[in-house]
């Protein structure tokens, strides 16, 4: 399958009042064409750094992307100068948050919002772009598409609002659509709804997905190719039913163990000890040794690199290259 | 949990040492911002030229000398001397004396008062909110300097000894003042009511007492002082604004603003500069210094920026 | 049967909505409409549904953080809605709440030992001399150190925060936990760490919660009866083996199929539920989920369902279970 996207070694800082925080820390990965890949972690893993990063949402002086390369079909998104960026923003990359209601204007019309991208990127005429911004309510599942279209933000519900966002992420077929925990603030039945049309949409129009998430459920549900980070660098990667099986990193290992499946009921949950680094306090260190159950002494001293470990499968992490420390 | 126990012996022996205050962590942070400390510093040289620098000066008895008038600055009279032969200096510094003392002593009453009736309309509520703003608001909607003119107006109209008519600015001052941080307090002090902590406090049974001086003043303090210490530069201000039209303290007691109105005709202005440059350069950086100190100030303690 | 800790019957809370400049009441949101629960002392019945749904109003009523519109709240037998404020502030320690959000619930300004020792003080329940001892008590008891009694909130992690709130409960010594969405704000393998926190102390002390929440697969971990609201009312209440084995109403069965289960390329069968929750200002006649269900017939629309026994105390609200 041809490769849509191509990141490599992407680092981005943050600079804080306490001092430089990498957010994201020469990570690596490719999206192939249809393919959808979700990358997941906990709160402050970098994982939505990522996708500002890919959309150049990282502005100084608050930080910036400090490394690495950003190829999308062929050019690099982080050497692009603004007018081109602006043009592959929202026409060939479109993204969805995880907030619909502060991703839009309260004061201007739904229909209105929709409309924008349509003028801007697709040039098309007001009267072309309303009949299109009618037609993409109704797509994304939304009764009354004409009447939506002529209300303002409020007086819609999140999952409304949700779809919204999606008409408008949609509107100019974008190859690839990132979306960061798209239906973290929606309830589950409408989560349910929001995650089969993403999907549906994706199989239709053959658009690539990169989805970010820290619930393994929605993973399971949409991955094709799943990313596990940990304070800002890839620990596990690999294809979904693999990974889930037969996770190999530690932490994946206790991420999954450790959240209640329903019609799975454990007397005792299995859960990781300790919390997340502080991220100003990183060391040459594996970031997880003082939580891992397997921890080494070279675990202490040295991070580990992202290594095959079977079945197309990577993990960093020295468990996978004793033999090689050892010699 | 063996992880985390090892965790915590690992730390345990560094963290004994430091007890967190947020007193230090918010002077440690105020120290990183270069332009308030300066501002600091400039406040503090102010107060020590005004209240200590006098003692070194062979000038303070303010003898009137026919022999000295309007001298330029020199090597006796380092800024010059004014139209009665007094030595400016002398005299700037007595009248920094007078204005910073009208300055802090009109903040405490007005944050004093402005506090306590914010805090009883915010807490309680109800007639006693409603009666307090409406006064405030009343206060509030009459501009302050004519209000402020009226006053010394009528104050020199009752003949009031001139001795009196520092304290009487101060009271005035405050008057003017007390009502724009009774809002904001009680503004506060809604908000607050109304974070889930309060709640808390509520489910956990305690009395009100606690609730107010436990939970609610705590997180006004930030926000008073921030406010008090702004007031300062806005209180020097009025006061010199009213001492320079006749109306605030009055001569022969100096103050920055009646000094500078002595300079008040094209003559003195073009020909003897030094009889307003000094009092109008000590407002200028005084209140300058005391607001960009505030506004470092607000930016460490008030509580929005606070994760 | 033994007396009930708890005893909610018919409890109502209807929010007036007002409109235009006097204040006029035009309606009410029925955040609460006639909800019936009993809590055995040491089980942990869990309150489930979507946002909406007013399961937090009902933790909240409870608790008489705000007060009811009707029916009544028994607490050991006593109606705590008649109680005088004073009476009601020396029950309070006898139930506690624990919230959502660790960040807020925690005054930023008062240090985390002083935050948990000042209802003890403020109540008189035991001599100031004690007080430390019993904070650091109670802070080994939810996985914390001593030396973070002298700490502020903002210098812990999310899962500390909440332990923190757990042993300012916990310290009171309460019959009653309601825990308020207690993990909702955090993370996977934090969740766990909390989760098994409930658990362990509630064996070690006896405790009953009331546990809220819009987690199915965590109040199954935790619950031993549950109880699924849906718009103000109760829909389904039921021993939990027996509502996740056999649920009744057609609103629980969407639920349980919409949690997505972290097992790839499962084929389950989904309901997915058309439409969006309806408004608690204005909710729907009859049965109030009749808008949403696959199954509705013409019945459903006209006539609100009673809330029955279908048998070993599963109760159900629809015309069709």
């Amino acid at each position: 399958m041809k490769e849509i996207m191509k990141i490599d070694g992407l680092s981005t800082v943050f600079f804080t009042d306490e001092g430089k925080v990498r957010a994201v820390d020469d990570i690596s990965f490719r999206v192939r064409e249809g393919e959808t890949v979700c990358i997941v972690g906990e709160s402050g893993c970098g994982k939505s750094v990522t996708a500002m990063s890919i959309m150049g949402l990282v502005e100084e002086p608050g930080g910036k992307v400090s490394g690495g390369s950003i190829d999308f079909l062929g050019e690099d998104l982080l050497r692009l100068d603004k007018n081109s960026l602006r043009a592959i923003r929202g026409h060939e990359i479109a993204m969805i948050f995880q907030e619909p209601m502060s991703s839009l204007n309260p004061v201007i019309k739904i229909g209105e919002q929709i409309m924008e991208p349509l003028i801007v990127h697709q040039k098309m005429k007001k009267k072309a772009a309303r009949q299109r911004a009618v037609e993409l309510i109704s797509q994304v599942g939304i009764s009354r598409a004409e009447q939506i279209a002529d209300s303002y933000p409020h007086e819609l519900s999140g999952g409304m609002l949700q779809r919204i966002m999606i008409a408008i992420a949609i509107s100019c077929s974008p190859k690839l659509l990132i979306a960061d925990e798209p239906t973290t603030a929606l309830d589950v039945t409408i989560q349910a709804q929001i995650l089969d049309m993403l999907r549906e949409f994706k199989e239709s129009s053959g658009m690539s997905m990169m989805l970010i998430t820290h619930d393994l459920g929605v993973v399971a549900e949409m991955a094709d190719y799943v990313i596990v980070m940990y304070s800002g660098k890839i620990v596990e990667e690999g294809e979904v039913v693999q990974l889930f099986q037969n996770p190999k990193h530690p932490y994946t290992r206790g991420l999954l163990k450790s959240k209640p499946v329903m019609g799975q009921r454990q007397d005792e949950l299995y859960s990781i000890p300790g919390q997340v680094p502080n991220p100003l306090e990183l060391a040459s260190s594996c970031y997880f040794h003082d939580r891992c159950e397997h921890c080494m002494p070279v675990c202490r001293t040295r991070h580990p690199g992202l290594k095959e470990v079977g079945g197309g499968q990577k993990a960093a992490c020295w468990l996978y290259e004793e033999a090689e420390v050892h010699v | 949990m063996a992880a985390d126990s090892k965790l915590t012996k690992l730390q345990r022996p560094q963290a004994k040492l430091q007890k967190s205050s947020l007193f230090r962590q918010s002077l440690r942070k105020l120290m990183h911002n270069k332009l308030a400390v300066s501002g600091f510093g400039v406040v503090v040289f102010m107060f020590v030229l005004c209240f200590i620098g006098p003692f070194f000066s062979p000038y303070t008895d303010n003898k009137i000398n026919m022999a000295m008038m309007n001298k330029a600055p020199n090597l006796t009279h380092w800024l010059g001397t004014d139209a009665l032969g007094r030595d400016i200096l002398t005299r700037v510094m007595q009248a920094g004396r007078i204005s910073l003392t009208v300055g802090l002593a009109s903040m405490v009453l007005s944050v004093l008062l402005g506090a306590l009736l914010g805090a009883i309309a915010g807490y309680y509520r109800g007639l006693a909110d409603q009666i307090i703003m409406r006064v405030a608001d009343l206060l509030m909607t009459i501009p302050g300097l004519p209000l402020l003119f009226i006053f010394g107006a009528l104050l020199s109209e009752w003949k009031i000894p001139t001795d009196y008519r520092m304290y009487i600015v101060m009271l005035m001052l405050s008057i003017v003042n007390w009502p724009g941080l009774a809002r904001m307090v009680r503004g506060q002090m809604l908000s607050l009511r109304e974070r889930e902590f309060m709640q808390a406090a509520v489910v956990l049974g305690l009395r009100d007492r606690r609730k107010l001086f436990g939970h609610l003043l705590p997180n006004i303090v930030p926000l008073l002082i921030v406010m008090a210490t702004l007031n300062i530069g806005g209180a020097i201000l009025s006061e010199s604004v009213l001492s320079f039209f006749g109306l605030g303290v009055m001569p022969p007691t100096p103050t920055w603003g009646n000094m500078i109105d002595a300079a008040n005709n094209m003559i003195d202005f073009q020909d003897h500069p030094w009889l307003w440059i000094p009092p109008g350069l000590s407002i200028f950086a005084t209140v300058i210094a005391i607001n960009i100190f505030g506004d470092g100030l607000r930016d460490v303690l008030d509580p929005k920026q606070k994760r | 049967m033994s007396e009930a800790l708890l005893e909610v019957n018919h409890l109502k809370k209807y929010f007036p909505v007002t409109q235009g400049l006097l204040g006029r009441t035009v309606g009410h949101v029925k955040a609460v409409d006639d909800i019936s629960i009993r809590l055995e002392p040491g089980e942990t019945f869990g309150l489930v549904g979507e946002s909406g749904s007013g399961k937090s109003t009902v933790g909240r009523t409870i608790l008489r953080l705000t007060e009811k519109t009707d029916g009544e709240v028994k607490f050991k037998g006593v109606d705590i809605h008649s109680l005088s404020p004073s009476e009601m502030r020396l029950l309070r320690p006898r139930m506690q709440l624990i919230f959502q959000d660790p960040y807020s619930a925690l005054n930023p300004r008062v240090r985390v030992g002083d935050a948990i020792g000042e209802a003890l003080l403020d109540h008189g329940l035991c001599p100031k001399s004690e007080v430390r001892g019993l904070v650091l008590e109670a802070l080994e008891a939810c996985g914390l150190s001593s030396y973070h009694i002298d700490r502020f909130p903002h210098e812990f992690s999310g899962g500390q925060r909440q332990r923190i709130g757990i042993a300012r409960a916990l310290i009171l010594n309460p019959d009653l936990i309601i825990a308020d969405e207690p993990v909702s704000a955090l993370d996977v393998s934090i969740q766990a760490q909390i989760i098994n926190l409930f658990s362990r102390l509630q064996q070690s002390k006896g405790l009953t919660y009331l546990f809220i929440s819009h987690d199915l697969s965590v109040v199954e971990h935790l619950c031993t009866r549950i109880g699924v609201m849906y718009l103000g009312s109760m829909v389904e209440t039921a021993a939990r083996d027996e509502l996740f084995r056999q649920p009744l109403h057609p609103y629980t069965k969407a639920l349980l199929s919409a949690v997505p289960v972290p097992i790839p390329k499962l084929k389950r069968e989904r309901i997915v539920l058309k439409g969006d929750i309806p408004s608690p200002a204005n909710p729907p006649s009859g049965c109030k989920f009749h808008t949403r269900c696959p199954f509705a017939v013409d019945v459903c629309a006209a006539e609100i369902p009673v809330f029955r026994d279908a048998g070993g105390g599963h109760f159900v609200a629809c015309h069709l279970a």
